[in-house]
């Protein structure tokens, strides 16, 4: 348990008329790029907040870099550094200001600062724009000097909150090079997001539901947890194609994806052959019918679902 | 009021300068009735000017844009009135009941009062808010809140629907039963337009335009533009070291593009008949393969392939 680098046990965290988390255990081990997803109202938050140091647990304990953050507060914030999905940057001081400013802020040595912003920089392909004020950086930007902020001190262990929320997806890229980078440099990285692919770009993933841990575990473990397999048709007819089979022999459900259709099946290799052969009996035609790999999504839908009809029962 | 000849939206050679800047350069695109139609692009792309001109909001320098068969110019009210516009920031009034909000808007976009508690009553059903009418919005789940904000903007029947990033954290359950309410609806024959950052709300639709730095730069149905986005092939590598790999393959010949994906690499290269000699590479440096192989683009490297390929590259031709 010592080489774990965040260990959560039993976490509660009660909001008025809202239960926020909901005895939630998971470890996070050293250079992890640990991915905390979930949808809105999933506790995402509430978890960062309390691996922080900025909100207090009704009960359950978290260590992060072995200190413990329930009893020591104070002592783990110069170990970490946290970026909530609001991150202070100041719109009206240029790109070195608000770096200077945090490198203050954490106490980072002056000497140290020059060296270690330039560095980050240019990691995220900033350098150029050292000068201009952070008001007018594009979004993606702001989030990666959000970043380079975070990072002045050279914390161990790094929480992003939601960090690449409306972020485009080429800067999202970069932003995840940049995550890649820094675990290389023995920095150990907490993130949550509500886009369950992100979790696919995580080394391990908590899947959580309304404060509740559904899974955590690879990205491909989880999907080889999906029970069943999923068959993708593209077809410049794809509501037909639904609507055709559906009711096949096999298929548990169809889900119309834009020129596809998705069906989660029993056996994909031994279902495929029917499934073709009933398209071309109805003249519906598809340009392609293969097996597909399950997505994060399809295991979430698939457990929540589960999971209510288990409550209802 | 969908013209007749099955083009919801039409957009030829739209200009939009704001001094010296071009926002949008000289783009084409139409849309058919009834398509669910992605419209992406990075931030600054000329995207959000786009769509301000559609919806009337925002005159172009030059070009014609029509709507519903009216004129963005000409005609700016009479398309206000002919579209429905839902983002993913849509302001509900939380204070005010579900009925309230429906109400609100019901008089905003001027539904006749013989129509009203119809239309009311078929977006309650619509949304499955039926029995929640006087719930406070406030207290509503995401993806009610979702739901009652799509019913809202469809209250007058647009023939024409704006979404702006539709079911961002949303529970996926949730996003499910929104793109089927919105299969339905453009079953019915409801065009709808959807903005987005996110693929996987961009794979739910039929085709896809994508904006880059004011121009198009490809326009096709999903599948289309991941054949068609990278030239040469994506490869798949799973190994150990990771970080390490990374730095070994990025300048061997034949690798134009590497991005990280857990554990396991993306790369783009010029021919797939390059992986063998990835694969000794990697493995004289002790790193071990666990796999390699090709795989089909993800719509997510698509748009990167697309969006950072060089200005003076051939353009995509995806349209059909």
């Amino acid at each position: 348990m010592d080489d774990k680098t965040v260990v959560v046990r039993d976490l509660v965290k009660d909001f008025p008329g809202v239960r926020a988390i909901d005895h939630l255990s998971f470890d996070v081990s050293p250079g992890e790029i640990f991915g905390i997803v979930g949808p809105d109202g999933a506790g995402k938050t509430t978890t960062m907040r309390i691996l922080a140091g900025v909100l207090p647990p009704d009960s359950g304990t978290a260590t992060v870099a072995r200190c413990d953050v329930v009893a020591d507060p104070e002592g783990v914030k110069n170990l970490i550094s946290y970026m909530p999905q609001r991150f202070g940057l100041y719109e009206d001081l240029t790109v070195d200001e608000n770096i200077r400013f945090y490198s203050d802020l954490f106490g980072v040595r002056r000497r140290d600062r020059e060296a270690r912003a330039a560095e980050l920089l240019k990691a995220c392909a900033m350098s150029e724009f050292r000068k201009r004020l952070a008001g007018k950086l594009s979004g993606g930007m702001k989030q990666k000097l959000g970043l380079v902020c975070a990072l002045i001190h050279t914390p161990r262990v790094l929480l992003l909150d939601e960090p690449t929320n409306g972020v485009d997806p080429v800067s999202r890229r970069e932003f995840w090079a940049m995550l890649y980078a820094l675990v290389g440099q023995g920095v150990t990285v907490v993130n949550s997001t509500a886009y369950l692919d992100e979790a696919e770009r995580c080394h391990r993933v908590a899947l959580l539901h309304q404060g509740r841990l559904l899974f955590c575990d690879t990205p491909a473990r989880l999907k080889s947890r999906l029970q069943g397999t999923v068959v993708s048709i593209v077809s410049s007819e794809p509501r037909r194609v639904r609507d055709e089979l559906t009711t096949a022999d096999g298929v548990s459900s169809a889900v119309l994806v834009g020129d596809a259709v998705h069906l989660f099946v029993d056996d994909a290799e031994r279902r495929i052959p029917d499934l073709s052969a009933r398209l071309r009996g109805g003249q519906i035609p598809f340009d392609e019918i293969v097996r597909a790999t399950p997505s994060i999504e399809d295991l979430f839908v698939q457990a929540v679902r589960k999971d209510s009809t288990r409550v209802a029962a | 009021m969908t013209p007749a000849n099955g083009i919801s939206v039409e957009v030829e050679n739209l200009v939009k300068r704001f001094g010296e800047f071009t926002a949008v350069d000289r783009i084409s695109f139409q849309t058919r009735t009834g398509e669910v139609f992605g419209f992406l692009g990075p931030n600054g792309s000329g995207k959000s000017t786009t769509i301000r001109i559609l919806c009337g909001l925002l005159h172009p320098t030059s070009g014609r844009a029509t709507v519903a068969g009216y004129d963005v110019v000409e005609s700016p009210e009479l398309i206000r009135r002919n579209i429905g516009y839902m983002s993913q920031k849509f302001s509900l009034y939380a204070d005010l009941t579900v009925f309230e909000n429906l109400r609100f808007y019901a008089g905003m976009y001027g539904v006749h009062s013989t129509e009203l508690r119809g239309r009311i009553d078929w977006a309650l059903e619509m949304a499955g808010l039926r029995g929640r009418e006087s719930s406070l919005t406030g207290t509503l789940s995401g993806g009610w809140k979702q739901r009652l904000a799509l019913g809202c903007a469809v209250l007058h029947r647009p023939p024409i629907v704006f979404l702006d990033e539709p079911t961002s954290g949303v529970d996926p359950l949730s996003r499910r039963l929104f793109w089927e309410l919105i299969q339905r609806m453009s079953a019915d024959g409801v065009t709808i337009f959807v903005t987005t950052h996110y693929m996987d709300e961009a794979e739910y639709c039929n085709r896809l335009a994508l904006m880059n730095g004011g121009k198009l730069i490809a326009l096709g149905t999903p599948t289309e533009l991941k054949l068609g986005s990278i030239q040469g092939a994506l490869l798949l590598l799973e190994c150990e070291r990771v970080g390490d790999a990374i730095e070994r393959v990025r300048h061997l010949d034949g690798v134009r593009d590497v991005a990280v994906f857990g554990n396991a690499l993306h790369l783009v290269v010029s021919d797939e008949a390059v992986a063998p000699a990835i694969r000794t590479a990697l493995e004289a440096d002790g790193i071990s393969v666990a796999g390699l192989h090709t795989i089909r683009p993800s719509l997510e490297d698509a748009f990167v392939a697309l969006t950072t390929r060089r200005a003076n590259d051939a353009p995509t031709e995806l349209s059909v």
